[in-house]
């Protein structure tokens, strides 16, 4: 890049990072709360079964 | 209620809305790659050095875009957020939500591609602009939503609480916007706009609107993706998300 090697690279790279580690995040989030849901209703049903 | 006023609001509910967003979440992401793909082609190999600046330039390839969707979503975010204040719809205060921590990236971005810029170019890699400083504003804008809303308990008041915010920021984005214009900045005036030719050559400003376009789709996908989770959390307690096919599997 003409000796701008690391200006550009470090720009391009940090919004290639972030732009992964984002999409990662949120679907880790997304399958925490479907973890949460599942828990939910197996112990929605165990309850009803009891009764 | 009349029929027609009935459907506008039809996705307004969290449960219809959460199955459309999933829907077009694959749309965005193809586009995105798409916008991406060219847009780094024309960035990278089609146009040419600069002649003042030689290869340095090409941050700016993803330096507007980053800057132009800091203030996109912040512009979007806060009508969400206002909506939901008017309406009292949680959908609108739960979009707000989901747009502000990509919003905080694109401002967070644009400052970092902005420094990477300005070390080689001004010799610094921050200066007290109008334009930087108000765009470091619009960062804490963001941050400070986010932690507001994560302060207050009870979601509803979140909501009220962050829109007020949002809404009070929003006078921020103007003054980014024309801070080159009204003040002596070292950051650069406006090379595109609405009523003149550009003042650039037309590959570098068809690389740069194509890598804004590919931002777009992007935060659009990961706000979409943001959003269902959102919803999920936040309607936990309610029959159809218990019935969900991804919860029941």
């Amino acid at each position: 890049m003409g000796g701008y090697g690391l200006y550009v690279w470090s720009s391009f790279g940090m919004c290639a990072l972030l732009f992964l580690i984002e999409p990662l995040a949120i679907r880790s989030r997304y399958t925490a709360i479907l973890r949460t849901l599942r828990r939910q209703r197996m112990a929605d049903q165990q309850e009803e079964a009891v009764q | 209620m009349s029929n027609r006023l009935l459907n506008w609001f039809k996705f307004a509910s969290p449960a219809s809305f959460y199955p459309l967003a999933g829907r077009m979440v694959p749309w965005f992401w193809a586009l995105a790659a798409v916008f991406g793909a060219a847009g780094l082609w024309i960035s990278l190999f089609v146009a040419p050095p600069d002649a003042v600046q030689g290869n340095g330039y090409r941050i700016i390839f993803v330096h507007v875009p980053a800057s132009w969707m800091s203030m996109f979503i912040y512009l979007v975010m806060a009508m969400w957020a206002g909506l939901g204040l008017v309406f009292n719809t949680r959908l609108s205060a739960m979009m707000a939500q989901a747009l502000a921590p990509t919003g905080a990236m694109m401002a967070f971005l644009s400052l970092w591609t902005g420094a990477f810029w300005g070390k080689p170019m001004w010799g610094a890699w921050w200066v007290w602009d109008a334009r930087l400083t108000s765009e470091l504003i619009l960062l804490f804008l963001y941050l400070g939503f986010i932690t507001l809303q994560a302060a207050i308990d009870d979601p509803r008041r979140a909501d009220k609480a962050g829109a007020i915010l949002a809404l009070v920021g929003v006078v921020n984005v103007p003054i980014i916007y024309f801070s080159v214009k009204w003040w002596n900045t070292l950051h650069q005036g406006a090379s595109v706009s609405v009523n003149k030719a550009p003042a650039m050559a037309h590959t570098m400003l068809l690389g740069m609107l194509l890598m804004a376009l590919c931002f777009w789709m992007y935060a659009a996908a990961v706000a979409f993706r943001r959003v269902r989770a959102i919803i999920l959390e936040r309607e936990a307690h309610t029959e159809w998300a218990s019935r969900l096919d991804e919860v029941m599997s």
